[in-house]
């Protein structure tokens, strides 16, 4: 009770010095949640990849096709339930800057594939109706402001020249995880007009995409395929989506880990400086723990002390963090949602918070609170005169 | 005819301090009766030893060589822990420049000590109300010690020192940071409490007003007594 109390009183004597080390572990705490909640929602993507879906490739390299031909092959392996494919087209629209995922698929097993992109079944009919037609994310169809039924004009990038879509269909995703920045398009209409413009990239495809009955039997499934295109023109690696998804994003993955990186040293940064402050503070009151040990109090109480008031700056602080982390992580959803289809705080990310807050305060404490409790009361004592 | 032993008995003790490998030799093989109720004054140069000398016997600080005993007790055995309660029972701490918690009000200072013991909350109330009345104080047991005098504040130390009612009290220059009225009201409390209340009082100090008060005055001289 009484360390407590004296505790808080301490807390409140420099008011100026406690204020800005509560504001340097908010900010630290603030910004280490961001951190954390960049690189959780990558790994909250990846929990999307499905167990059941598997990814077929060129085994030279990403960017090398595949012959269609291979569709029927793959479709009557056991264990094979669906199969759709795709390109990669690499579209832009207008304007460079204005990037965006395109690609060519086959939409009737594609979106059976894919059931986390939710279409209405009209909408969908159309597309699936319409040669030119394509489907887009709603948030894609809110950047450009696009309609249903708006004529879309697409830059190829690798297969040159103007083409043109009609928005048939708009898609949300299932829950706020998965991406609505997608543009889709029939792949026949894509190949034909290859056939007449680039016959030799005609009736090929970038990938399949192959779904399987039970997560259990992916592996043997890959392993067939693979096998079945050995020493053929073009051999082919097939993997669950999840691998291909982490070795697409290895780059990327490289990032996540420097931002893992700093998260930790922001918060390490923030420790030196607390515990500079508090160490400032413990050697003002020597005098005063000299004091309270002359009159019989232990190393424990004068311990509880300094601890105590570096944890509850650190915890209040870190309260401040965490609280802020809320309006902030709203605020870069808001401002950055053409790069992040959602942008929300995790209870992990919260828990880390709390307890690398703690962490600050005992961190600050230990060489302080290690000095407070051992100093020798003659020599504390003498600190006054 | 047989005479009480003394309150305080020392004998040779010998104390240095070590800086780097320079050895500082402060008490030497020094000897010294104090009896029960008797106020004492230690005069002497500064850097004479003074100060040590009043830690030995308080406790706070540890001798080399010879014999300490207080209150039939051999202290120089006891470990920190055990001198830290035996402190708490049996010695007030009166110093130069009062060591009250700045944060905590005249009345929770005075409680300090208290809150060592099982005494209940009320019990610790009357004690604490009990000793500032005594040092004139009752009426500003909420004031914090940057809202006192310094006079006033070595009043509150002196209810601190006085509140568990421990057998010696130890003064280390009470009044050196004191004006001479201020000092004169400390010292006849101090007086009070040896002939009113049957205290030990060990006092440090170079003001000779203040030894006056006192029944003996011992000089210390380069760690011996004169
Ligand atoms: N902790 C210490 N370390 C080293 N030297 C000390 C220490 N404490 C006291 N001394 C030395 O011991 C001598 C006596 O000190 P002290 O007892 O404080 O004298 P006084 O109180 O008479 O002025 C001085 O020379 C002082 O410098
Ligand atoms: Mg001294």
């Amino acid at each position: 009770m009484f360390i407590l109390k004296l505790i808080l009183r301490n807390v409140f004597r420099h008011r100026l010095r406690s204020l800005l080390t509560v504001v340097g572990v908010a900010i630290a705490i603030l910004a280490f949640g961001m951190l954390r909640t960049l690189t959780g929602l990558w790994e909250e993507g990846m929990k999307h990849a499905s167990p059941i879906r598997l990814v077929t490739r060129n085994a030279t390299s990403l960017i090398f096709p595949l012959p269609i031909a291979y569709l029927e092959r793959i479709r009557q392996l056991p264990g094979v339930t669906r199969v759709a494919h795709g390109v990669w087209f690499g579209g832009i629209y207008i304007d460079e800057k204005n990037f965006f995922a395109s690609y060519a698929v086959e939409p009737r097993n594609y979106l059976a594939l894919y059931p986390e992109m939710v279409v209405p079944p009209p909408q969908r009919d159309a597309f699936f109706r319409e040669r030119k037609g394509c489907m887009v994310g709603a948030s894609l169809a809110n950047r450009f402001g696009w309609k249903l039924g708006d004529p879309i004009v697409l830059r190829g990038t690798i297969y040159p020249g103007d083409w043109e879509f009609i928005l048939q269909a708009i898609y949300r995703g299932k829950d706020k995880t998965v991406d609505e920045r997608g543009f889709i398009f029939h792949w026949d209409y894509f190949n034909e007009k290859l056939r007449m413009t680039a016959p030799e990239q005609a009736d090929q495809t970038g990938f399949f995409m192959v779904g399987v009955s039970r997560p259990e039997v992916a592996a043997t499934v890959s392993e067939t395929i693979d096998r079945s295109f050995k020493n053929s023109l073009a051999e082919t690696i097939t993997e669950t989506e999840e691998t291909f998804h982490l070795n697409f994003l290895a780059m990327t993955e490289a990032i996540l880990i420097v931002i893992e990186i700093v998260s930790y040293v922001v918060i390490a940064i923030i420790m030196v400086v607390a515990a500079n402050t508090m160490a400032m503070t413990a050697r003002e009151r020597t005098a005063e723990y000299a004091t309270l040990k002359t009159i019989g109090f232990g190393p424990g109480h004068i311990a509880g002390i300094i601890c105590g008031e570096s944890i509850a700056i650190a915890l209040l602080g870190g309260a401040i963090g965490i609280v802020l982390t809320f309006p902030a992580a709203q605020m870069i959803e808001t401002a950055l949602s053409d790069y992040f289809p959602f942008f929300s705080v995790t209870p992990k990310t919260l828990i880390y918070e709390a307890l690398a807050s703690l962490g600050i305060g005992v961190a600050a404490a230990v060489l302080p609170t290690w000095r407070g409790a051992t100093i020798r009361i003659a020599e504390g004592l003498r600190r006054v005169g | 005819m047989t005479t009480t032993p003394p309150l305080v008995l020392i004998r040779d003790l010998s104390k240095s301090y070590r800086r780097g490998d320079q050895i500082i030799p402060v008490l030497d093989n020094l000897s010294l009766d104090i009896p029960a109720g008797e106020f004492l004054a230690l005069m002497g140069p500064s850097g004479s030893g003074k100060s040590t000398l009043l830690n030995l016997i308080a406790g706070i600080d540890s001798a080399d060589s010879g014999r300490l005993e207080v209150g039939g007790i051999d202290i120089r055995p006891l470990s920190e822990r055990e001198l830290a309660r035996w402190r708490a029972g049996h010695i007030g701490f009166i110093f130069q420049f009062y060591n009250l918690i700045p944060v905590l009000t005249a009345f929770e200072n005075v409680e300090l000590p208290l809150l060592l013991t099982d005494l209940p909350r009320q019990q610790r109330r009357d004690h604490v109300e009990l000793v500032l009345g005594l040092v004139g104080l009752a009426d500003r047991s909420d004031h914090y010690p940057g809202q006192l005098s310094g006079g006033q504040q070595q009043r509150v130390a002196i209810a601190r020192a006085l509140v568990a009612d421990p057998s010696i009290i130890v003064a280390d220059e009470p009044t050196g940071d004191l004006d001479r009225h201020s000092a004169e009201e400390v010292l006849e409390l101090l007086e009070k409490l040896v002939h009113d209340f049957g205290k030990t009082v060990i006092m440090v100090t170079h003001d000779p007003r203040a030894a006056d008060k006192a029944h003996v005055v011992r000089q210390l001289e380069k760690g011996v007594l004169m």
